[in-house]
C-alpha cells in the first residue's frame, strides 16, 4: 500500500474539504462527528506524537474513553478493529473513524451484524461455537462470581440459544445464521450504538 | 471508439458509481476502502470525459457536472439538518447513564416538540398574526371589547388565571376573531384560513404520525413473532452500547444475569399448573374491581361537570371550587394508576403481560375520562345555544332602545345615530371561547400537576431520602422509600394525551399551540434535570419490545378520537352569532361553500357539486375497501412464501449434511420418493432452484446487471459457503456484487436504515 492510502489528516489538511469529501463517502459518519472524532482522538496523543502521521494509539489509552470504559466487550471491539500487525488492539484514526461508523446511527443492519459477529467470535475462527457463546455470556452477566451462571444452567442456555438460532445444525453459529437472527430482533440497531 | 465498446465502457463507469456510493456499506478495513474509492474515482474521471465524445458533449459533461454539484449539496444540507437538531448531547448524557429506554422518552419529546412547532406556525402565521396586523383593533367591535360589567376586574390577577377578563377578549380564543371575509389590503380570507388551519392541524399531524409508524414498522422485521429467538436476542442484543456510566453497567449486568436465569426457568417449568380456578377467580376479580373503579372515576368527573356548571351562575367562589373540575381530572390521573398495579398484582401475570394489560388499562381510563368530560361539556354548549337565542333578541331590543332614546333626546330624527359603544352591547354566551377556555384551564392544570409531582414525587423524595439516611432507623436508600425510578409509559401516556387535549382545543384557543409548545421546550429542561438529579437507572430493565410503534399507534387512535368532536361541531352546531370568524352563518362550512361560489371559477362549482353526489362518494368507498382487501390478502400470501422457503431452507441443509455423513435421507417426502425408484440414487439439486421474486420483505431487490450475483458476506471470507442464504442467487458468486444501498438516514432515531 502505498503511502497516499493513508489519510491525511494533520493540521495542514485538517480543513481541505476534499478530504472531508472522501470521508464522508468511506463512513457513515457527518462532518461534525469526524471533527469530534478527530478531536477526542488527538485528545489520546501525547505531545510528540500529534505531529506524527498516522500514529497508532495502544488500548489501553483507547479504553480510556468513557464510552468504551463500561462496555463489556471493549478489548474485543478493540481487536476486531485494528489493523496493527503485532495484534495488540491498537487503533489508529482510521481504525477509530471505522469503530465510529460502525456503531454510528446511520449504518445499516448487514454492517452492524457482520461486525456484531466478529466481536463476539472469541476465538477468531469464523464460527460461534461453544466456548465462544461461553464467553459471551459470562462477559454479559459480570466479572464477579456471584452474578454468574453455574455450569449447568450454561450448558442449557447454550443449548437452548444453538436450538433457536443453529438452522442447520453443525454445532455453532455462523454468519448468515448469526445476520438472520439479529435481523428479526427489533432492539439491535437502536442498541448497538456508540455516538461520542 | 466503436459502439459496442462505448456502451460497455458506460456499464464499468456505471459500476464504479455504483460502487463509490455503497462503498462505506462494505466492512473493510478503511485502507482497502480508500484505495478502491480512489481507483473508482479515478477511473470516473478519465472515462467520463472520453464518452461525453460526439454530438451531446457538452451537454453530457454539463449533465455530470450538475450531478455532482446536487450530490454535493445534498451531502451540506443533510449534515446542516442534522446540526440543527436540538439536545443532542442532553439526550446523550441521559443515554449514558440510563439506557436507550429511557432515552427514548426523551427522543418522543423533541418529535413532539417539533410537530407541535410546525403546528405553531400554521396557527400563528395563517390565522393569529393576519387577524392582529389587519384586523380590527381591540376595543372598535364587541366582540373584541370586554363588557362594561366586568371591566372593573379585568385586570385582576385572579380573573387573568381563569382566562377571564382581558384574556377572554384576545387572540387567544376563538371568540376574538371578526367574521369579515376579506380583510386588509391583501383581502386575506381569515374565516377561510382559520377553517383551514383547523382541518389541515389533523391533516398534517397524521400524516406525520403514520409516516414515522411506517418508519418504524421498517425496523425488526414486521412478522417476526414474539418469542421467537429469546434466548438468542437475549445473548446478541441485550447490551446497551450507548451506556457509559459503570454503576449503570452494573446494573444492566444484573439485570442481564436475572433476565437469563428466569427465563432459563421458566423453559423447565412450562407447565406450572398450580391452582387454576383460584388464579380465574382473582383474574376476574381483579377485572372487576378495576372496571367499577373506571366507572366511579367517569360518574365523578360528570358530577363534577354539573357542579361546575352550578357554580357558573354563582360570585362567590373559592379557588378549590373554581378549579375543582380541573383539579379533578389531573388527580384521577394521578391515583389510578397506582391503584390499577395494586389490584394488577392479584393477577399473577409475566411483567411484559403485565405491562400490556396496565398500559391498556390507563389508556381506558384516561379515554373515559375526556369523554365524560367531553359529553359534560356539550351539555353546556346545548343550554348555552339555548340561551342565545334568548339573548339574541334581548340585544336587539336594547338596540332599538338605544336608538329611540338617541332620537329623543336630541329631538332629530333625520340623523343616523352613532353605534352603541361595543362594551355596552348585550353578548352572546359565546360557546365556543367556553369551550376553549375549558380545554386551556384543562391543559393548565395538567402542566401543574404534572410538575408537581416530578417536585415532590421524585425531588423532595430524593432529598429526604439523602439527608434523613444518616438518623433513621433503616436504610432509606436500600429499604423503603429509595429513591425514585423514571417511569417511562407512564410518561409517555401523559405526553400523548396532552397531545390529545391539544388537538381537541386547538380549533377553539388557537393560542393553545402556543402553550403547548412552552409546554415541551420547558418539559424537556425539566425532565432532563429531574432524571440526571433523582433517579436511578431501573433495576429490571426489560423492555417492551415493540413499543415504539404502540406508543405511536396509541398517538394515532388518539388522533382519530379527537378530530371526531371537533369535526362534529363543524358539521352540526351552529356557530354563535356574535362572536367567532364564522358568526352569522348558519354552519361553520358554510365559509368554503361561498368561497367556491364567489373566489372560485364557475366550473370548480360545478366540479364540486359533481364530487359531493353520493352516487360518486359510495363507489370511491367502495374501492377503498377493495383495494384494502386486496393487499391484505397479498401480504398473507407472502407470509406463506415466506414459510415455505424457511422450510426449503432447512430441508435442503438436512439433506446436504446427510449427504456429509452418507446417512439415509432423513426427510420424508425424499424418503418416499427414493422408495418409488429404488434403483437411482435421488441427490438433491445443489443450490435450490431460487424463485425469481424474492418476496421477503426485508431483501431489497438487487439492482445490479443479471448474472451478478450478491453476498455481502461474501467479502470476508469467514462464513462457509451457504448456497440458500437470504439474498437470491442466480449462480454461485461470483466477482464482489453490491449490497444494498444505504439510506441517507441522520440522526438520532430517525436513521432508521432503510430496508
Amino acid at each position: 500500500m502505498s503511502s497516499s492510502a493513508h489519510l491525511k489528516l494533520t493540521s495542514n489538511s485538517y480543513h481541505s474539504n476534499s478530504c472531508f469529501f472522501s470521508l464522508q463517502e468511506l463512513t457513515f459518519l457527518t462532518k461534525q462527528e469526524i471533527l469530534l472524532a478527530h478531536k477526542r482522538f488527538t485528545e489520546l496523543l501525547s505531545k510528540e506524537e500529534k505531529d506524527l502521521p498516522n500514529t497508532r494509539v495502544s488500548m489501553e489509552r483507547i479504553l480510556s474513553l468513557p464510552e468504551l470504559k463500561s462496555n463489556p466487550f471493549r478489548e474485543r471491539i478493540c481487536h476486531v478493529f485494528s489493523t496493527s500487525a503485532h495484534q495488540d488492539g491498537s487503533l489508529t484514526f482510521e481504525d477509530f473513524l471505522d469503530l465510529l461508523s460502525a456503531f454510528s446511527d446511520s449504518a445499516t443492519l448487514e454492517i452492524k451484524s457482520h461486525y456484531a459477529f466478529r466481536i463476539f467470535d472469541f476465538d477468531d475462527d469464523g464460527t460461534l461455537d461453544c466456548g465462544d457463546l461461553e464467553k459471551l455470556v459470562n462477559c454479559l452477566t459480570g466479572e464477579t462470581d456471584d452474578t454468574r451462571l453455574g455450569p449447568e444452567e450454561m450448558r442449557q442456555l447454550i443449548n437452548n440459544i444453538l436450538e433457536e438460532s443453529d438452522i442447520d445444525k453443525d454445532g455453532t453459529v455462523n454468519l448468515s445464521e448469526f445476520q438472520h437472527v439479529i435481523s428479526r430482533s427489533p432492539d439491535f440497531v437502536s442498541s448497538f450504538k456508540i455516538v461520542l | 471508439m466503436s459502439e459496442g465498446e462505448m456502451a460497455r465502457l458506460m456499464e464499468e463507469v456505471e459500476e464504479k458509481k455504483k460502487l463509490i456510493g455503497t462503498i462505506r456499506n462494505k466492512p473493510w478495513r478503511m485502507k482497502r476502502r480508500l484505495v478502491q474509492l480512489r481507483e473508482a474515482q479515478q477511473f470516473v474521471d478519465k472515462f467520463e470525459g472520453a464518452l461525453g465524445k460526439g454530438k451531446g458533449r457538452k451537454w453530457y459533461a454539463y449533465k455530470v457536472m450538475m450531478t455532482k454539484k446536487w450530490i454535493k449539496f445534498q451531502r451540506d444540507f443533510e449534515n446542516f439538518r442534522t446540526a440543527c437538531i436540538p439536545w443532542e448531547r442532553k439526550i446523550k448524557e441521559v443515554e449514558s447513564h440510563f439506557g436507550s429506554s429511557v432515552a427514548s422518552y426523551f427522543i418522543f419529546l423533541r418529535w413532539m416538540y417539533g410537530m407541535n412547532l410546525v403546528l405553531f406556525g400554521f396557527t400563528f402565521g395563517l390565522v393569529v398574526i393576519p387577524e392582529v396586523l389587519m384586523g380590527l383593533p381591540y376595543g372598535s367591535i364587541p366582540r373584541k371589547t370586554v363588557p362594561r360589567a366586568e371591566q372593573p376586574t379585568a385586570q385582576d390577577y385572579s380573573v387573568l388565571m381563569d382566562f377571564n377578563g382581558y384574556c377572554k377578549y384576545s387572540v387567544l380564543f376563538y371568540g376574538y376573531y371578526n367574521n369579515q371575509r376579506t380583510i386588509g389590503v391583501l383581502k386575506f380570507r381569515l374565516p377561510l384560513s382559520y377553517l383551514m388551519v383547523g382541518i389541515g392541524t389533523f391533516g398534517y399531524s397524521l400524516m406525520v404520525v403514520i409516516r414515522t409508524m411506517a418508519k418504524n414498522a421498517d425496523v425488526g422485521g414486521g412478522d417476526g413473532g414474539e418469542g421467537e429467538f429469546t434466548f438468542a436476542w437475549k445473548m446478541f442484543t441485550s447490551w446497551d452500547y450507548l451506556i457509559g456510566n459503570s454503576e449503570t453497567a452494573d446494573n444492566k449486568f444484573a439485570s442481564i444475569t436475572t433476565s437469563f436465569k428466569e427465563s432459563i426457568v421458566d423453559e423447565q417449568e412450562n407447565q406450572k399448573d398450580e391452582n387454576i380456578h383460584l388464579r380465574r377467580f382473582l383474574r376476574v376479580l381483579a377485572n372487576f374491581l378495576i372496571t367499577c373503579s373506571l366507572g366511579g372515576s367517569g360518574y365523578l368527573i360528570y358530577f363534577v361537570v354539573k357542579r361546575s356548571q352550578d357554580f357558573a351562575s354563582r360570585d362567590d367562589l373559592s379557588w378549590y371550587e373554581k378549579n375543582e373540575l380541573e383539579l379533578i381530572m389531573s388527580l384521577l390521573g394521578l391515583v389510578c394508576p397506582p391503584l390499577f398495579e395494586t389490584i394488577a398484582e392479584l393477577e399473577d401475570y409475566h411483567p411484559r403481560i403485565a405491562l400490556k394489560w396496565q398500559l391498556g388499562r390507563i389508556f381506558a381510563l384516561f379515554l373515559g375520562n375526556l369523554y365524560t368530560f367531553l359529553f359534560a361539556l356539550f351539555d353546556e354548549v346545548n343550554t348555552k345555544l339555548e340561551e342565545e337565542q334568548a339573548i339574541q333578541n334581548a340585544s336587539i331590543w336594547a338596540m332599538k332602545e338605544y336608538y329611540a332614546n338617541y332620537t329623543r333626546l336630541l329631538n332629530d330624527s333625520e340623523s343616523t345615530p352613532p353605534p352603541m359603544d361595543p362594551s355596552d352591547v348585550i353578548r352572546g354566551p359565546c360557546w365556543e371561547t367556553a369551550v376553549g377556555i375549558e380545554f386551556v384551564k384543562l391543559t393548565v392544570s395538567d402542566i401543574q400537576v404534572t410538575y408537581l409531582t416530578i417536585l415532590i414525587g421524585d425531588f423532595a423524595r430524593a432529598v429526604i431520602v439523602r439527608f434523613l439516611n444518616y438518623c433513621w432507623c433503616w436504610d432509606l436508600e436500600a429499604g423503603f422509600p429509595s429513591y425514585g425510578e423514571f417511569d417511562i409509559s407512564g410518561n409517555v401516556l401523559g405526553l400523548v394525551f396532552n397531545q390529545g387535549m391539544i388537538w381537541m382545543g386547538a380549533f377553539y384557543a388557537p393560542g393553545l399551540v402556543g402553550i403547548n409548545v412552552l409546554r415541551l421546550l420547558s418539559s424537556m429542561y425539566y425532565q432532563c434535570w429531574a432524571v440526571m438529579a433523582t433517579n436511578v437507572p431501573h433495576e429490571r430493565v426489560f423492555k417492551a419490545s415493540k413499543s415504539n410503534n404502540f406508543y405511536m399507534g396509541l398517538l394515532l387512535l388518539i388522533l382519530f378520537l379527537s378530530l371526531l368532536p371537533v369535526v362534529y361541531t363543524i358539521m352540526t352546531l351552529p356557530p354563535s352569532f356574535d362572536c367567532g370568524p364564522f358568526s352569522g352563518k348558519v354552519k361553520m362550512f358554510d365559509v368554503i361553500m361561498e368561497t367556491i361560489d364567489l373566489d372560485l371559477p364557475a366550473f370548480m362549482g360545478t366540479l364540486f357539486s359533481y364530487a359531493a353526489n353520493p352516487g360518486l362518494i359510495i363507489p370511491a368507498v367502495l374501492l377503498m375497501v377493495l383495494a384494502i382487501y386486496y393487499l391484505n390478502s397479498v401480504s398473507e400470501a407472502y407470509k406463506n412464501s415466506n414459510l415455505e422457503l424457511k422450510k426449503k431452507m432447512q430441508m435442503a441443509r438436512d439433506e446436504e449434511k446427510n449427504r456429509r455423513n452418507n446417512m439415509d435421507s432423513t426427510n420424508q417426502v425424499m424418503k418416499d420418493l427414493e422408495d418409488l425408484m429404488p434403483n437411482q440414487s435421488l441427490a438433491p439439486p445443489a443450490p435450490p432452484p431460487e424463485p425469481e421474486k424474492t418476496p421477503e420483505p426485508e431483501t431489497k431487490p438487487v439492482k445490479t446487471k443479471p448474472g451478478k450475483g450478491v453476498n455481502l458476506q461474501k467479502d470476508v471470507a469467514l462464513a462457509s459457503p451457504n448456497p440458500g442464504a437470504q439474498r437470491p442467487v442466480s449462480r454461485p458468486p461470483g466477482p464482489r456484487g453490491q449490497g444494498p444501498g444505504a439510506g441517507p438516514g441522520r440522526g438520532r432515531g430517525r436513521g432508521v436504515p432503510p430496508r
